[in-house]
C-alpha cells in the first residue's frame, strides 16, 4: 500500500474531490503556493478560478465561502492557523452553523473550513492554540481532528461531500507523519471513532496528536501489566459516544486526553458524558488530561510542559486504578 | 534625501538606530540558519529606515505597537538588545521571560506595547492607547506599525474610523513592503497607494519613501505634531522593501517555488536604507568616517555580547508557567 505523509494525503483528497465535482473550489491566503504544502500543486491543475488567493481578510473570506455555499457551490475555505478563525468567528458561529435551522430549513451551507490546529512549533500564543473545543460548543458545526494520513484523507473527502459546515483541523505537528493510504477511493464517515488499541483495564480517549501521546502511555502501561484501550475519536462533533460508552462498560475506567485548555475542553465533554451515562459501570472517577491552564508559551521547554504528555496520561490512569 | 531641517545629533541618532537594527537582524538570520532559534522569525532587513525615522520623532512616553516583523520597532524605540536576543532564544532572561518569543516582544517601560503575531491585531490596541492619552489629558501619541497585508483586515477599517471619529492622537504607519507573505500587494488590493484610503476616514494620508530615514522622520514629526495638537490621526504609508524571506527558512519550505519578480527585487535592493544613509552622511560630511566605523564596530560587538549572554542564560523554570497569571 502506498505510504503518504499527512499533508500529501490531504492534498490527494483535495485533488480527487476537485476533479470529481466542479462546484468544489479552494479559497484562502496563499493557497496557490501553499503555506501548508497540502494545497500545493492544486493551482497548476485547477487554475485561478478554482484555487483562489485572497487578501488577508479572514472574516470576508469565511463569509464569502458561506455565501457561495448557500448559492450552490461547495467551497473549501483555508484559513491557515486555527487562531485566525477567531477573526472569522461571527461568520461561523452566527451564520454558517445556524442557517439551516434559523431559516426554517430553506437553505444549507455545505462548506469546509480548513485550518492547522494546535501547538508544537514553538511559535508563541498566537500561532499555537488548539481551537477545536470552541467549535464543538457551536450547534451544527461538524468538527474533525484526524490523527493519520489515512483518516485525514478519508475524512476530508467526507467533509467536502457533507451538506453542512465542517471544520477540518489538521495538525502541524503531524504534517510529516507517514502512513498507509490505499490507492483506491475510500471515505471515512464523520462521527465514527477508531479503536487504535484494544484493552480491558482502562479506556483512553484522544484525538489528533494526543492519540500518539495516549498510545505511548499505553505501551508503558502494558509493560506494567495494565491493558489500556485507546480510542481515536477522529470526529469531535458529532462524536462517537457509542464506541466510548461500550468500551467503558468493559473497562470501568476512563481517561480523556485532549490538547485544549482545561475548562470546557473536549475532554470535559467526553468525561461529563461518561460520568453521566456510564456512572454505574465506573470503578473510579473519570480523569481529564489537558493543556495546563495558561496561554501558550514560546520557549520549547515551556511549550512541552503545557501540552499533555504520556507521563500525565500514565498518572491519570494510575489514579483510576488506585 | 535631504537633511537640512534635521539637527546633527538627530542625524546621528537616526543613523545609529538603522545600523543597530541591521546588525541585529543579520545576526538573527545567521542564528536561525544555524538552527539555534526556535519558532519563526521575520526579519526587518530593508525596512529599517521606517522604524528608525518614525521612532526618532517620538518621546519615550509615546507608545508604539508592532507586528510579527517587530524586532526593528523594538530597537528603534530604544529596546535592550540583550533582553531581545534572550527572548528569541526562549530564555528566562528575555523580555518576556521566554514566554513570548520573536512575535511577542514588548517593553512597556519605553512605550513599546508589544509585538502582535495576528495580522492587523495591533491597530485597535493602538487606538486604545490614543484613547487613554485623550482621556487622561496626556500629550502622549500612539503609533501603530502594520503591513500592507494588514491594511486588508477588517480591523484596519474599524480602527481608522474609530480613531478619526474620536479625533484621537494616533499615527498609523503602514509599512508597504509590497508583499503579504507570498502574495504581492497588487494582487490583494485594487489601489496603488494605501494612503488613498485615508480619504475614506477624513484624515490625511501621506506617502513616504521608506528607504529614506530622513523623510520618514519628517513625515512622522508632522503627524505626531498634528496628533499631539489634538487634530487627530494620520495615515502614513511607507513604501519599503523586504530584503529577504517572509519568514526565515522559507526557501527550504517553498520547495523551489518562487514568487518575486527578480527585476523588481533588484531595483528595490538598490535602495538599501543603510547604504543610502551611509553614503549621504559621508558625502555631505555630516558624520566622520571614523565615527561611523566605530559605531559599526560597537554595534556588532553589542550584538555579539547579546548572543553570548543569551546562549549562557537558563531556560525558564517550568514553575514560571504559573507566574504572570490573573491576580
Ligand atoms: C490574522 C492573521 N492572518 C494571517 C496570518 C499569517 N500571516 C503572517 S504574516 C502575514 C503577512 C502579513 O503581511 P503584511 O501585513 O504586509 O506584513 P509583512 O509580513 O509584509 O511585514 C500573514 C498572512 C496572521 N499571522 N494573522
Ligand atoms: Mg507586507
Amino acid at each position: 500500500m502506498p505510504r503518504r505523509t499527512y499533508v500529501a494525503a490531504i492534498q490527494e483528497a483535495l485533488t480527487e474531490e476537485m476533479r470529481r465535482d466542479s462546484r468544489v473550489f479552494l479559497i484562502g491566503e496563499d493557497v496557490r503556493i501553499g503555506v501548508f504544502p497540502s494545497t500545493r500543486g492544486l493551482h497548476a491543475e485547477f487554475g485561478d478560478k478554482r484555487v483562489i488567493d485572497t487578501p488577508i481578510s479572514e472574516l470576508a473570506v469565511a463569509g464569502a465561502g458561506i455565501g457561495a455555499a448557500v448559492t450552490g457551490l461547495r467551497p473549501i475555505v483555508d484559513l491557515m492557523f486555527g487562531t485566525f478563525l477567531y477573526l472569522a468567528f461571527d461568520q461561523i458561529a452566527n451564520q454558517a452553523g445556524a442557517m439551516r435551522f434559523m431559516y426554517g430549513g430553506q437553505t444549507q451551507a455545505p462548506l469546509v473550513f480548513m485550518v492547522q490546529n494546535g501547538a508544537g512549533s514553538s511559535a508563541g500564543h498566537h500561532h499555537s492554540q488548539a481551537v477545536h473545543q470552541f467549535f464543538m460548543n457551536m450547534p451544527q458545526i461538524k468538527v474533525i481532528l484526524p490523527s493519520s494520513p489515512y483518516d485525514g484523507k478519508g475524512l476530508l473527502k467526507s467533509a467536502i461531500r457533507d451538506d453542512n459546515p465542517v471544520l477540518f483541523l489538521h495538525s502541524l505537528s503531524l504534517g510529516g507523519k507517514r502512513g498507509d493510504v490505499p490507492p483506491d477511493e475510500y471515505l471515512i464517515p464523520i462521527g465514527v471513532a477508531d479503536v487504535k488499541r484494544a484493552g480491558s483495564d482502562v479506556t483512553i480517549c484522544a484525538a489528533g496528536p494526543t492519540v500518539y501521546t495516549a498510545l505511548d502511555a499505553a505501551a508503558t502501561l502494558a509493560a506494567e501489566g495494565v491493558d489500556a484501550e485507546v480510542i481515536d475519536l477522529r470526529s469531535l462533533s458529532p462524536w462517537d459516544k457509542g464506541t466510548v460508552l461500550d468500551s467503558v462498560a468493559r473497562t470501568g475506567r476512563f481517561v480523556a486526553v485532549d490538547e485544549s485548555f482545561p475548562t470546557c475542553s473536549a475532554a470535559s465533554e467526553w468525561a461529563a458524558t461518561v460520568a453521566q451515562e456510564a456512572f454505574y459501570q465506573l470503578k473510579a472517577p473519570v480523569q481529564r488530561v489537558t493543556n495546563k491552564d495558561v496561554p501558550m508559551p514560546f520557549s520549547p521547554v515551556l511549550e512541552k510542559a503545557v501540552l499533555p504528555s504520556a507521563t500525565d496520561v500514565i498518572k491519570a490512569v494510575r489514579l483510576t486504578l488506585a | 534625501m535631504r537633511h537640512q531641517d534635521i539637527p546633527l545629533d538627530t542625524v546621528l541618532d537616526i543613523y545609529t538606530r538603522v545600523l543597530r537594527i541591521r546588525r541585529f537582524e543579520e545576526e538573527v538570520g545567521r542564528l536561525f540558519r544555524q538552527g539555534q532559534l526556535p519558532g519563526f522569525v521575520h526579519l526587518y532587513i530593508g525596512e529599517e529606515a521606517v522604524a528608525a525615522g518614525v521612532c526618532a520623532a517620538l518621546t519615550v512616553d509615546d507608545t508604539i505597537i508592532s507586528t510579527h516583523r517587530g524586532h526593528g520597532h523594538v530597537i528603534a524605540k530604544g529596546g535592550d538588545i540583550k533582553r531581545m536576543m534572550a527572548e528569541l532564544f526562549g530564555k528566562a532572561t528575555g523580555y518576556c521571560k521566554g514566554k513570548g518569543g520573536s512575535m511577542h516582544i514588548a517593553d512597556f517601560d519605553i512605550g513599546m506595547l508589544g509585538a502582535i503575531g495576528i495580522v492587523g491585531g495591533g491597530l485597535p490596541i493602538a487606538v486604545g492607547a490614543g484613547l487613554s492619552a485623550w482621556y487622561t489629558g496626556s500629550d502622549r501619541v500612539s503609533v501603530c506599525f502594520f503591513g500592507d497585508g494588514a491594511a486588508n483586515e477588517g480591523s484596519f477599517h474599524e480602527s481608522l474610523n474609530l480613531a478619526s471619529t474620536l479625533t484621537l492622537p494616533v499615527v498609523f504607519v503602514c509599512e508597504n513592503n509590497q508583499y503579504g507573505e507570498f502574495t504581492p500587494a497588487a494582487n490583494a488590493m485594487n489601489i496603488t497607494d494605501i494612503a488613498d484610503r485615508a480619504a475614506g476616514y477624513g484624515i490625511p494620508g501621506v506617502v513616504a519613501d521608506g528607504a529614506d530615514a530622513f523623510e520618514m522622520y519628517r513625515v512622522a514629526t508632522a503627524a505626531v505634531e498634528r496628533a499631539r495638537g489634538g487634530d487627530g490621526p494620520t495615515l502614513i504609508e511607507a513604501k519599503t522593501h523586504r530584503r529577504g524571506s517572509h519568514a526565515e527558512g522559507e526557501e527550504a519550505f517553498l520547495g523551489g517555488q518562487t514568487y518575486r519578480d527578480e527585476a523588481e527585487t533588484a531595483a528595490a535592493q538598490a535602495k538599501d536604507p543603510l547604504r543610502l544613509l551611509h553614503t549621504y552622511v559621508s558625502e555631505n560630511n555630516l558624520l566622520p568616517a571614523d565615527l561611523l566605523e566605530t559605531l559599526d564596530f560597537e554595534t556588532t560587538q553589542l550584538v555579539a555580547e547579546a548572543v553570548e549572554a543569551a546562549r549562557n542564560s537558563p531556560d525558564p523554570e517550568i514553575e514560571s508557567l504559573y507566574e504572570d497569571l490573573w491576580v
